[in-house]
Order: C-alpha cells, then sequence, then structure tokens
C-alpha cells in the first residue's frame, strides 16, 4: 500500500517522514521517530499509557492514524523538561514518589499536563476524575495524585 | 491493522464518492474504526477521513434558538460548550460519560451516532432534544429525525456515500437529564442509558420526552409514558406510571454486565429520577 508523506511536529521538531497508513501516532512516535517515552500499554485507548498531547489537547496515541497527525503539534514525553530542568509535574513525581514501575508515568504526566494547562484550579475530586483513563498497574494512585496537586498548586502559585 | 487506502478529500461530494465503494469507511475521530481495525473486526479497503472537509465542526445558536452541531465536532466540545449544558443539559451530560477525557478529545458526536451502538451516550440526549439527522452524498442532502435514524445494532438508514454532517436541534425543553448506569465512574460502557426532557407552563407538563439506550435493538423513545406526561401536573404517582411505561417499552437482553430484568427494573428508575430531576431545572 501507498505511503503518505507526512510532516509530524514533535516537541518542536519537524520529521519528514513516508509512512504507512496504518500506522497509529504511538507506532510513528516510538518505531520511527524513536521517542520510545511514550508507552503501550493496552493499545485500545483503555489505560492513557499512550497519551500525548496534540494541539493543546490529551489524546491516546494508540487510537490516532500517524497520517491524521501531519502539520499538528505534538508534545511527547520527551519534550516536556527544557535546558536540562524538569517540568514541575515532572519533579512533583519524583518528590512525591508517584511512580513505581514507571510504565504509566509519561501518560499520566502528560495527562496532567494538559489538566493544569487547561486550568490548575481543580480539586482533587475533579483531577481525580478526570485522570480516569490513566491507569496505573501498581496502584500507586494515592501518591500520582499527590504529585498533580503539588504541581498544580505550585503552577498556581508561579502563574 | 491489515493495510488501506488512505484518503483526505476536502469536499463532502468527493468524501460522498469516495465512501460509497465497496469496503470503503469512513474516519471521523477513529476511536472505534481504529480499534477495529486493529482488533481486525474492520478491515476496510480504504478509509476516507473527514477532517479536511470544512464546514463539519462547530456548534452553533440561531436566532430562534435552535442549535446546530457540526458531525466532526468533538464529543469534549459537546460536553463543555455552554449552549450544550444550558439547553440541552441532558446532551452535554451523555458527551460527558464516554470513554475518558484522551478520548472524548478525539472522538465525535458523528462518530458516535453513525456507529449505531445501542449504547452510544449522546443517543439519549439527541432523542429528547428531538434532533434532525442532515445526511449528505454526492446525490444531494436529506434530513432524518434521530429516532428513525437507527435500524438495528451498528445499523442505520444511512445508504452508501451518506455521511452525517449535522444536528439539528429545534427549540429546546426547559429542563432535560441524563443518567447512564455503569459501574465505574469513567471508561465504561452503559448498562442502560436514560434521558428525559420537559416543558413546564403553569405547574403542568407541556412536553415530555424519554429517550432510552441500551435496552432495546436501537435507542427509542419511549412514546406511551411520555403521552401519559403531557397536560398533567408532576406528582410522584404519574412519575411512576410513567417509569413503568417507559419500562413495558423495553426489550433489553442480558449479557455478561447485567440481565435484562436488572436493565427493566432500572428503566422504571431512572425514568422517574431523570423526569424528576429535569422538572427540577425547568
Amino acid at each position: 500500500m501507498a505511503k503518505h508523506p507526512v510532516s509530524l511536529k514533535v516537541n518542536g521538531d519537524e520529521h519528514d517522514l513516508l509512512i504507512e497508513p496504518r500506522k497509529t501516532l504511538l507506532a510513528v512516535l516510538r518505531d520511527t521517530i524513536g521517542l520510545t517515552g511514550t508507552k503501550e500499554g493496552c493499545s485500545t485507548g483503555d489505560c492513557g499509557a499512550c497519551t500525548v498531547i496534540v494541539d493543546g489537547k490529551a489524546v491516546t496515541s494508540c487510537m490516532v492514524l500517524g497520517v491524521t497527525a501531519s502539520e499538528k503539534e505534538i508534545t511527547t514525553i520527551e519534550g516536556l523538561a527544557s535546558d536540562g530542568e524538569l517540568h514541575p509535574i515532572q519533579q512533583a513525581f519524583i518528590d512525591t514518589g508517584g511512580y513505581q514501575c514507571g510504565f504509566c508515568t509519561p501518560g499520566f504526566i502528560m495527562a496532567s499536563k494538559a489538566l493544569v494547562d487547561e486550568n490548575p484550579d481543580r480539586s482533587e475530586e475533579e483531577f481525580r476524575f478526570a485522570l480516569g483513563g490513566n491507569i496505573c498497574r501498581c496502584t500507586g494512585y494515592t501518591k500520582i495524585l499527590e504529585a498533580v496537586l503539588q504541581a498544580a498548586e505550585e503552577i498556581r502559585t508561579n502563574s | 491493522m491489515k493495510s488501506f487506502e488512505f484518503f483526505e478529500p476536502t469536499t463532502l461530494a468527493e468524501a460522498s464518492n469516495l465512501f460509497a465503494k465497496e469496503h470503503a469507511q469512513l474516519l471521523a475521530g477513529g476511536t472505534d474504526l481504529v480499534i477495529g481495525m486493529k482488533a481486525y473486526t474492520e478491515t476496510p479497503a480504504s478509509v476516507v477521513s473527514l477532517e479536511k472537509i470544512p464546514g463539519l465542526t462547530g456548534i452553533t445558536v440561531d436566532n430562534d434558538n435552535s442549535i446546530t452541531i457540526g458531525a466532526m465536532t468533538k464529543v469534549r466540545e459537546v460536553e463543555l460548550s455552554n449552549d450544550i449544558r444550558q439547553h440541552h443539559t441532558a446532551l452535554a451530560e451523555g458527551a460527558s460519560e464516554i470513554g475518558s477525557i484522551q478520548i472524548r478529545n478525539l472522538a465525535t458526536i458523528g462518530g458516535n451516532i453513525a456507529h449505531a451502538s445501542p449504547a452510544a451516550d449522546t443517543v439519549a440526549g439527541l432523542l429528547v432534544a428531538d434532533a434532525q439527522v442532515n445526511i449528505a452524498s454526492a446525490n444531494g442532502e436529506r434530513s432524518v429525525p434521530i429516532n428513525e435514524l437507527f435500524t438495528g445494532p451498528g445499523q442505520t438508514v444511512l445508504k452508501p456515500g451518506e455521511i452525517i454532517t449535522q444536528f439539528r436541534l429545534p427549540n429546546p425543553a426547559s429542563g432535560s437529564h441524563y443518567i447512564k448506569h455503569k459501574i465505574r465512574e469513567v471508561m465504561d460502557l452503559a448498562f442502560i442509558g436514560v434521558a428525559s426532557a420537559v416543558d413546564v407552563q403553569n405547574g403542568v407538563i407541556e412536553e415530555a420526552r424519554i429517550g432510552l439506550a441500551a435496552v432495546a435493538p436501537t435507542p427509542i423513545r419511549a412514546t406511551e409514558a411520555e403521552d401519559l406526561l403531557k397536560g398533567k401536573r408532576p406528582t410522584p404517582e404519574l412519575l411512576q406510571q410513567a417509569g413503568e411505561a417507559a419500562a413495558a417499552a423495553t426489550s433489553p437482553i442480558s449479557d455478561l454486565r447485567c440481565s435484562a430484568e436488572h436493565r427493566k427494573e432500572m428503566v422504571d428508575v431512572l425514568t422517574r429520577r431523570t423526569l424528576q430531576n429535569a422538572l427540577d431545572r425547568a
């Protein structure tokens, strides 16, 4: 089947690629571009491990065809730190121990980033509900929530 | 995933012609199709994306208070729209029940309806909004009331090449409410979904609409229950009669998730509950 030319803007870098239409954005990020920070968990949209931010919105990249992401701004976990300094959400996950095996962490961090970018002024209950699309198989939810609340607090204070 | 040819037409006519071909499938948000293709339950020869066609997204309010929702509007936008929350609360509530935020940022209202799942979360809200479904093809346009769109699970009256373009919601009812009966707060499929919408004038129910999902081969309106309510003052007894009439209108199945008897019983309970909440909001 014919490959399609796409121009993916990932973490500020442009990647001009020829990809098969059946490749998901997740597969293109990991296998073609080599950004393996984004994880494949269930591959059916249930676990949120593959969450990336496309044009400011958190999406499950396992459900997106790579060809449809052309020309859109994509941010993955690799794009959060700048000049060697971690994003407040990344730092908060470290400070609180908001990860165990770490597999769900990139997805949780990207979903959390989109939430605090949209509105850091959410209650604990609202964050809990809004992160319902991310699953942690180590069940470390208490620490994850602590991390998100700490980061939201920090972002509120600094904004 | 099997290989397929991928098209991104920029006009509806072009999309319709491509979609009319054998083994062609439309791509809206992809949250059903891409998963289906990975599972090999969907093996289209060609996939026609609607994303590049202008005019299919957005929510607009017209002078007469009717609202038009483009079929490619993201479910998350429907959920957060102030106009929908205010005038078609049951629809906004239904939209907020789909999957997760990540999925609602991808999924479209047109896809939720065209997929024709009897359990679709936006369908009960569209039923009680009395929505008209605008449909386009290379041969022209037509409009179908939402309660006449579905013919069976996964089946609609759409002909080859026909594409849902918009939902038109006429002048809204004054109060509505949707309840999804489920186990998990998010990422769950409805056991049943019930929406009610009412108009009340001087303490009398002028208009009542009840939409039911996942209780029959297609989503349905409980018209006998609606007729019981019209022209009467709301009382607990009246709501009970309406709940019983709504339950009688259903033909649910038993499956792994719950029994037909439970579904029927819960239609009764949730019809009363959504009616009461709709009345409180009216």
